[in-house]
């Protein structure tokens, strides 16, 4: 027998150390299709920070619970709102009724019923949940007063009569509750279940109960999600898929670029930067509005110079939105922001802003100094001031608050500083007021105008400029409480005509997004609420 | 030896303890907190917030002595980021895949580093021995994220013109998925350790024994391999330790680019996210890893070693 | 001849003597020694010229290269190194309104969409370019088609041959009446091909019309005026204009990359330079003075040490850069800069520690103390000036290491704060379009990996030039 040495010895230890971790070098290569499997694989930006229906907030969560839950109803691959869970019901104005259909299942057969809806709703507003979302559920009856912790949760205004009956009480019009209750809030949760989890709900596959097309099989955190097809659903027959699996977690769009022309994903976005690269590989590039609106949005707490209805003036009066689409941004899809509200959103007749069609926005340097001047007397100043732009850390953001710097100094003189903050403190920033202007944006949470129509009432806790303008707030209150299609229209008009007029924001754009997709790949259906994309009714065609 | 163990896990448990408070301090300075999100709550919910994860004490001495006491028993607490998890598990799932990638990467480095540096130094001021000089010298001067980047462009093209996939560009789970990153993140170690091989190849070359046992006829081979390799290897192994903790702890930059679920890039998020529990978390967890590191290496020179004296 | 006769003169006593007997070989110090030795090296000597280039880049380089790297051209955003470029002068008036076709229905009849099979609408007809196309517009016009509800408007830098290659998706039009589209995006001179098809509403038709279109470099007068290229109110559109080189090119802000290296490596280098020497200084008091207390203070100061060292790096890198809270308008620079020096002094601390523990060992050192020589001239005379090598060695190979920490940081999105330029920022942003203008990265990452080879270079000589002894060793 060999005799080894020190070093050989150490050498050798290594390389057995290198065997054992070989072991599970299994060949098999993941593609991103696979056609007799009907499988599909993706990618998942981030780790899904929570599962628990009633608690999700963010996209990546409800992205992917928006394929193994179901609510009341849906919408479909057109955007229109079709029956989910629901088979039909009634909105009337001081209430809803929905029907629940008889075959619906959760993923342990047992059926779905009117109760699991009435505790998943209870359990969201009540205050020790301490659901983030728990304001979503405002205007039905009680859910204020309940989740201030004033009012028992058993209080809120729904109820199950019957097994597949549901009956909801409004505290005030909700015209568009049959749209709202598609949001992930509003997702059956079974109480038995729940309460045997006890804390541990959506914390693991196994941990949980789906009603979705789908079930999560297999959650590797921060590695891996597999979801399978759900044989207890109830439209089981037009779910052709029988595997989505993310077998990576990356937020990098390098990373997704590379594993999709390597044939392991079968969407990745894309970017200025790699859109040239995407059409030397010739594949066939998409776009679809992703449904969110950007602005900048002012400091209107008092004593900031942004208080100044001349200053934001000529602040706006500098921005270009079409040079800021096409040059700064660079990317086909985005939209110039001429409004608060998306273009996509639907008015009574036509889409809203056909009916209320925005001013075109005006671009004029000299009349933005002149502005300028003005402020500069009525702030009394002697000189161009300071303003400090508070951005996140993200390349995007970097260039954005780049971009605007460089633009108010050579258009107005004026300094703007930038104040780069990582995601936390950027939020805690504006809560606090500390800034002159910030670059936001804002996705919508159900289709209805209202859920941006609102943003800038006096009351909404998201109105981080503090903006307070009665006549604003009475044009809100018009478009929450009536039903007719028409009145709402015209308080949306008015809440746009308030907002441009007084420059309470800067609309920079609406966002488009570009990517690439499998060309077997049919059905996926790109969407600006969540869940997006979404592949639950997608197919496959062999080319 | 007893005693002497004794008193260094005495003041590795200190030196955790400085860690952690260390951590703590740098932690509750960070403007912001984690419960703010993009969309606004109410007072009522933020309460109900903070107190579940005991935010609603004041910071000193209660939520520190808390800490203190649940770090004490092992336990970190919820995550704010993953919410319905807890640190430990998050800890337990991520540390294994860094420490695997971390071993790979470690083993690359020196037994790259010890071959090409002892055969630099044959060829030494040959143009073998400069070429791998060169590269050696780019390769503690190149930014390791440009690596990483270059890696995984290289290994697309590469696939693409085989027409099979050679190695996954990114990921997690296979051994296949480990050999880029691991590559990339032991080039710099390799890198250093071939010079560290090359100059004490070239100092063992010129030894004695080296000269005795070629006088005795030894071929050259068995002078390579039974004398000059192992001698010259020596120093190369003192420094493997610091490099295993360097590298385990520096894996953020390949986590990132790959897409591996590793501790550096959880770290990273949770920054971002000021993830109190996790960031305490890993940095304790870390810190402790490295300390204790050093007193298993140290303890373990003392047994191989006599001429260590342990006082 | 006659012998010598002896004069009182000669016997007078000697005087005090002016100058010593010369010596024939000049006397040689450590330090002329060490340079020497390391003169003679020619890597070092290489090492030492990149960085005096460097050095030059960054003090000199600015006043010869005048450019203003916050400067925003976005007509030249990412442009490849040139020499130079020429537009020709255009005034951007109002908005194009774009065409619509009187009486022709916005959307098809329903009966026809309702019609289970439906032929696929034709391609649009007559595409055609409107006016002039430049870099700033180009305006395209095409012929109805019947039962469309609207169109797709597509660019590529290709003949597209299937539907697959027709490019980019730029817009589209939502009524079958509006016949034209104006693209603007990001518009370089040379060749597009533009596609249009259309659609009924629910479907795209796989037809589609296809025009080649020459693009023209361009610039706007008003553009012009405000960068300095034309006196205001001069020119007039149609005239040709020199715009200027970026003999480096330019970044996604059309910011001239030249400009932006020599800013940027004040930053970088004044990080990597301003960071380890501070620890590396603050690091050498505090050993030395653990070194030459000794006993309990020298116990307590090497414990407290060795709690720093235990920390590890980057963590707490993040979390001091982080924690430090920068504000509005400033780089962070500071944050980074206390952040390394916090966290880095323990290991020169220890190092030079040693180094007295063992110079106050030494035979002269104790034959010093011996005659009676005081602290102070032990502490000038013996220990530092035998310290400093290291020391030296130490500070020329913490250089890369702080270097590639901002450049660490940049990577994760903590680095310095925008518009400050540094190396590092550079780098992680080229990184994004590596593969469309891979000078983007290329440059500040040459940057970097020459400041970090002559860094180390220096080291290495230094080393092997001051002290024999180190020099097999590491």
């Amino acid at each position: 027998m060999m005799r080894l040495g020190p070093a050989r010895r150490r050498i050798a230890l290594l390389l057995s150390c290198l065997l054992a971790a070989a072991a599970p070098w299994a060949g098999a290569a993941e593609n991103a299709v696979d056609f007799e499997g009907r499988v599909i694989r993706m990618v998942l930006p981030q780790e899904p920070p929570q599962l628990d229906s009633s608690k999700a907030t963010d996209q990546v969560s409800t992205r992917v619970l928006g394929h193994v839950m179901e609510a009341l109803t849906r919408f479909d691959g057109q955007g229109r709102l079709v029956p989910g869970v629901a088979e039909r019901w009634e909105i009337r104005r001081d209430g809803a009724t929905f029907w629940l259909r008889e075959d619906a299942r959760w993923s342990d057969g047992s059926p779905v019923t009117a109760a699991d809806f009435v505790f998943s709703w209870r359990h969201a507003v009540d205050p020790i949940t301490a659901s983030e979302y728990a304001f979503i559920l405002q205007g039905i009856e009680n859910a204020e007063a309940i989740s201030q912790g004033e009012a028992p949760i058993t209080s809120l205004g729904v109820s199950a009569p019957e097994p597949r009956r549901l009956e909801v009480r409004f505290s005030r019009a909700l015209a568009y509750f049959d749209k709202l209750v598609a949001f992930a809030t509003f997702y059956p949760l079974k109480e038995s279940f729940y309460r045997a989890r006890d804390g541990r709900y959506g914390a693991d596959a196994e941990d949980m109960l789906f009603n979705g097309p789908f079930v999560i099989e297999r959650w590797d955190h921060g590695a891996r999600l597999e979801m399978a097809k759900n044989p207890h659903y109830w439209d089981r027959d037009n779910i052709y898929l029988n595997r989505i699996e993310f077998p990576y977690i990356t937020a990098d769009t390098n990373a997704a670029l590379n594993l999709f022309k390597d044939n392991r994903i079968i969407l990745a976005a894309l970017d200025s930067e790699t859109m040239e690269n995407a059409l030397d590989q010739r594949w066939r590039i998409e776009r679809f509005n992703d449904g969110s609106a950007w602005y900048i949005e002012f400091n209107h707490r008092d004593g900031r110079l942004t208080q100044n209805w001349n200053l934001r003036r000529a602040l706006a009066l500098s921005f270009d939105t079409y040079e800021f689409i096409n040059r700064v941004i660079g990317t086909p899809g985005n939209l110039p922001g001429l409004s608060l509200y998306p273009s996509y959103m639907q008015g009574a007749k036509q889409r809203l802003l056909q009916e209320i069609p925005p001013p075109e926005p005006v671009t004029d340097w000299t009349l933005a100094r002149e502005h300028l001047e003005k402020a500069i007397v009525e702030l009394d100043l002697s000189e161009p001031p300071e303003l400090v732009l508070l951005t996140g850390n993200s390349p995007t953001a970097n260039k954005q608050a780049e971009f605007l710097q460089t633009l108010w100094k050579d258009a107005l003189g004026l300094t703007v500083r930038i104040d780069r903050q990582i995601f936390k403190q950027r939020l805690a920033k504006m809560t606090a007021g500390d800034f002159d202007l910030v670059a936001a944006g804002w996705g919508p949470d159900y289709l209805d105008p209202l859920t941006f129509g609102d943003l800038f009432a006096s009351w909404n806790l998201n109105n981080r400029g503090r903006y307070a303008n009665p006549a604003l707030d009475a044009c809100v209150r018009k478009a929450q409480n009536s039903v007719a299609a028409e009145t709402r229209v015209e308080a949306f008009g008015c809440i746009q005509r308030i907002l441009l007029e007084d420059h309470t924001l800067i609309p920079t754009y609406e966002r488009g997004q570009i990517y690439v997709i499998h060309p077997a790949v049919k059905g996926a259906i790109r969407r600006q609420t969540s869940p997006d994309p979404d592949l639950a009714r997608a197919w496959l065609e062999q080319p | 030896m007893g005693r002497y163990a004794i008193k260094r896990i005495f003041q590795g448990l200190i030196t955790i303890w400085f860690i952690a408070t260390a951590t703590f301090a740098a932690m509750h300075a960070v403007p912001g907190d984690p419960l703010s999100n993009e969309k606004a709550t109410t007072e009522a919910i933020r309460k109900n917030l903070e107190a579940r994860y005991g935010l609603d004490r004041p910071v000193f001495p209660d939520q520190y002595f808390i800490f203190l006491g649940n770090m004490a028993k092992g336990d970190f607490g919820l995550s704010f980021t993953q919410q319905n998890r807890r640190v430990n598990d998050i800890i337990l799932d991520a540390f294994p895949v860094s420490a695997q990638l971390g071993v790979l990467a470690i083993a690359f480095a020196a037994i790259g580093g010890v071959l090409l540096g002892a055969f630099t130094a044959l060829k030494r001021n040959r143009w073998p021995d400069v070429t791998v000089m060169l590269a050696v010298i780019l390769g503690i001067s190149v930014p390791s994220f440009v690596f990483a980047a270059l890696g995984q462009l290289a290994l697309v093209n590469a696939n693409d013109a085989l027409g099979f996939t050679l190695l996954p560009v990114a990921g997690w789970g296979e051994l296949s998925h480990m050999v880029m990153p691991a590559v990339v993140l032991g080039l710099s170690t390799l890198a250093f350790l071939t010079r560290l091989m090359r100059s004490s190849m070239l100092e063992v070359l010129t030894a004695d024994y080296i000269r005795t046992a070629r006088a005795k006829g030894v071929s050259d081979g068995g002078i390579f391999w039974r004398h000059a390799l192992r001698n010259a290897s020596l120093p190369v192994i003192t420094v493997l330790g610091p490099a295993i903790a360097a590298i385990t702890t520096g894996g953020f930059v390949v986590e990132l680019v790959f897409a591996i679920p590793g501790l550096g890039r959880a770290f990273v998020e949770a920054v971002q996210q000021l993830d109190y529990t996790l960031i305490m978390g890993t940095t304790v967890f870390y810190g402790s890893f490295l300390v204790f590191m050093v007193i298993v290496v140290d303890l373990i020179y003392g047994l191989i070693d006599p001429r260590v004296r342990l006082v | 001849m006659s012998a010598y006769t002896p004069q009182p003169e000669d016997f007078a006593p000697l005087g005090a003597q002016d100058a010593a007997p010369v010596l024939v070989r000049p006397s040689l110090s450590y330090w002329a020694d060490a340079r020497a030795r390391l003169l003679r090296n020619p890597r070092a000597v290489g090492s030492l010229v990149l960085l005096a280039l460097l050095g030059l880049f960054t003090t000199v380089g600015p006043l010869f290269w005048t450019v203003d790297p916050a400067t925003q051209n976005l007509d030249r955003i990412s442009e490849p190194p040139n020499l130079g470029a020429e537009a020709l002068l255009i005034d951007r008036g109002q908005r194009w309104a774009g065409l619509k076709v009187e009486d022709w229905p916005a959307a098809p009849d329903p009966a026809w969409l309702a019609a289970p099979t439906r032929a696929a609408l034709d391609a649009p007809e007559g595409l055609s370019v409107v006016g002039t196309s430049h870099t700033w517009s180009v305006r395209l016009r095409w012929n109805p088609v019947e039962n469309a509800a609207g169109y797709q408007i597509y660019r590529n830098r290709y003949r597209p041959t299937a539907l697959n290659e027709l490019g980019l998706p730029l817009g589209d039009r939502w009524s079958g009446a509006e016949v034209s589209y104006e693209d603007a995006l990001a518009l370089e001179p040379g060749v597009y091909w533009y596609s249009v098809t259309a659609t009924d509403g629910l479907r795209e038709s796989p037809h589609f019309q296809t025009l080649r279109v020459e693009v023209e470099r361009a610039l706007p007068l008003n553009t012009a005026w405000k960068a300095g290229l034309l006196a205001p109110e001069t020119g007039e559109p149609g005239q040709r204009l020199s715009l200027p080189a970026h003999p480096l090119g330019t970044d996604y802000l059309g910011r001239d990359m030249l400009s932006r290296l020599m800013h940027g490596a004040r930053t970088s280098l004044f990080i990597g330079l301003l960071a380890p020497l501070l620890y590396v200084l603050f690091g050498t008091a505090y050993g030395a003075a653990a070194g030459f207390l000794g006993g309990r203070a020298d116990a307590v100061l090497m414990r407290l040490a060795d709690f720093v060292v235990a920390l590890p790096f980057l963590l707490f890198m993040i979390l001091f850069r982080v924690a430090s809270g920068v504000e509005a308008g400033e780089s962070g620079i500071t944050a980074i800069l206390v952040a390394m020096v916090l966290l880095l002094w323990p290991a020169t601390a220890r190092l030079v520690r040693g180094q007295i523990l063992q110079i106050r060992e030494e035979g002269y050192v104790q034959a010093a103390r011996l005659l009676g020589a005081p602290q102070r001239y032990l502490i000038f005379r013996h220990m530092i000036p035998n310290t400093l090598g290291v020391i030296l060695v130490t500070l020329t190979f913490a250089i890369p290491t702080a270097i590639f920490t901002e450049a660490f940081l940049s990577f994760i999105g903590m680095g310095v704060a925008p518009p400050t330029p540094s190396w590092g920022s550079m780098c992680f942003e080229g990184l994004k379009s590596m593969l469309n203008s891979p000078h983007e990265l290329f440059f500040p990452a040459l940057m970097i990996s020459l400041t970090v080879l002559a860094f180390n270079l220096l080291g290495d000589g230094l080393r092997d030039a001051l002290d024999a002894r180190m020099r097999a060793r590491e």
